[in-house]
């Protein structure tokens, strides 16, 4: 099974693999050592760079008694000019699935195409992170004890933020009504508004953030990426523009959360970090089970209904 | 006054009719046609039709069409019809046929996309996500492609 957009996966294969990454729970936490993926071995390839995704599925690997092989384009012959078609071709003998993330467009399907072993994007350019996606909606259900009908405010970087892109898509599927804020040149692309809305999902822009977030489930702020931006000065227009801090937070719901993909620049202040509406490091921890679940998911490995 | 008198009729070859009016010249560029190295070639644009108001007609000499290279014209000319000329008779018919996927067509037009990469040697793939109205998008890294954009990357 490859996991390269949303689309790979139906809502009830997407919910199986959350109740999947629910038991994995204590494995995760490394309570408990089960080693089902022993002897297999998991290739990471991180074409650009990456802490939380990298390091959660060698976690997971690891975890699960499997091993991990790392590439970096330091180092590699990528650096010579070797194709993405040649690499991959090493890499199906090398290992039993991999993990890709590179800085062009469709090069997780590109990678999947050229290869036998399953392949998962770990992010395309702008275009999708799907395992974010999960995670996200893992830590979704964990908060609000449901992922179908949410209101859920998106916030920055809608046109290069690649986990919005899959994440939006998804929330779209389960029924969400969908704010999207951000500044004019960083709106989300238009052919992803016009899936969401023609897949039924209530969707309406603003560039506001204040308003909306009064009546949210959740709020998925995103950092405004400078390495996306071909001009400096682009960036610095919209740089920081949208904050939160405690203080903002009055009238909200008891129960909203904050979400963030992280690494964060100054989206969210460090005084909301001790409130009940912090989820982002959760949800970084959360890439754990959720890749866990995958990875026994790509490589065939059933997971026992009762793990302790 | 009909096409007919304005170019002759020709003994073998393969006749493009009812082209959109002004379309002519992207029908040849997506069957290679240059002019310079082909067999003798008709082009007959913006003249009057009972079927489609304007249309452009062209004439390839000496030169059967296969279906594959008709079926890219569905692009740019899904209505057109296509006579096989054998003997100055018509000694076929052929309909023209979108499929679901242009397959080292054209490229994808995306400055950031895999495919770019000139090295890189899996094939392009536009993929036909709707008919009417028209919408493409590259397989790999789902950006929509406009019939434009397409036109000037062809293959």
């Amino acid at each position: 099974m490859d996991l390269i957009t949303m689309d790979d996966l139906t809502n009830e294969e997407a919910i199986s693999l959350l109740d999947d990454a629910e038991r994995l729970l204590p494995i995760a936490r490394g309570d408990v050592h089960l080693p089902l993926l022993e002897g297999k071995v998991l290739a990471n390839l991180f074409f650009e760079n990456s802490t939380r995704t990298r390091l959660s599925f060698e976690t997971a690997m690891k975890r699960l008694g499997g091993e991990v092989l790392n590439l970096s384009e330091v180092g590699s012959s990528v650096k010579k000019g070797e194709t993405l078609y040649d690499t991959m071709q090493m890499i199906d003998g090398y290992a039993d699935v991999a993990v890709i993330r590179h800085p062009r467009q469709g090069a997780a399907q590109y990678a999947a195409d050229a290869v036998q072993i399953p392949i998962m994007n770990a992010g395309d350019g702008a275009g999708n992170h799907p395992t974010q996606t999960l995670l996200d909606l893992f830590t979704i259900r964990h908060g609000q004890g449901k992922i179908d009908g949410l209101n859920v405010v998106l916030v920055g970087d809608l046109r290069y933020g690649r986990t919005v892109h899959s994440l939006s898509h998804a929330l779209g599927r389960f029924g969400a009504s969908l704010t999207l804020v951000s500044p004019e040149p960083l709106k989300m692309p238009p052919e992803i508004v016009k899936d969401l809305k023609s897949s039924g999902c209530h969707v309406e822009e603003s560039e506001d953030l204040a308003p909306a977030i009064s009546s949210a489930d959740v709020v998925y702020m995103t950092r405004i990426q400078r390495e996306r931006f071909p001009d400096e000065a682009e960036y610095e227009k919209v740089a920081g523009i949208y904050t939160l801090k405690a203080e903002d937070l009055r009238s909200v719901q008891s129960d909203m959360m904050i979400m963030h993909p992280l690494p964060r620049v100054n989206e969210i202040h460090p005084s909301i970090d001790s409130t009940d509406h912090a989820w982002y490091f959760k949800q970084a921890f959360n890439g754990v089970p959720t890749r866990m679940a995958l990875l026994c998911r790509s490589l065939g490995i059933q997971i026992p209904e009762a793990i302790v | 006054m009909s096409e007919m008198r304005r170019v002759s009729a020709i003994c073998n070859g393969t006749v493009i009719d009812h082209i959109p009016s002004g379309s002519a010249v992207q029908v040849m560029r997506m069957l290679h046609i240059d002019g310079s190295h082909s067999n003798p070639i008709s082009l007959v644009m913006n003249v009057p039709s009972g079927k489609v108001g304007r249309k452009d007609v062209l004439k390839i000499e000496d030169r059967e069409l296969s279906q594959e290279e008709l079926d890219r014209l569905a692009l740019i000319a899904p209505s057109a019809s296509i006579a096989i000329i054998r003997n100055y008779g018509v000694a076929e018919k052929r309909q023209i046929e979108l499929g679901s996927e242009l397959v080292n067509i054209a490229r994808c037009s995306f400055f950031n996309c895999i495919t770019q990469n000139p090295n890189e040697p899996l094939p392009h793939r536009l993929q036909v996500v709707s008919q009417d109205p028209l919408e493409i998008r590259c397989a790999y890294c789902g950006r929509a492609q406009s019939l434009a954009e397409i036109i000037e990357s062809l293959i």
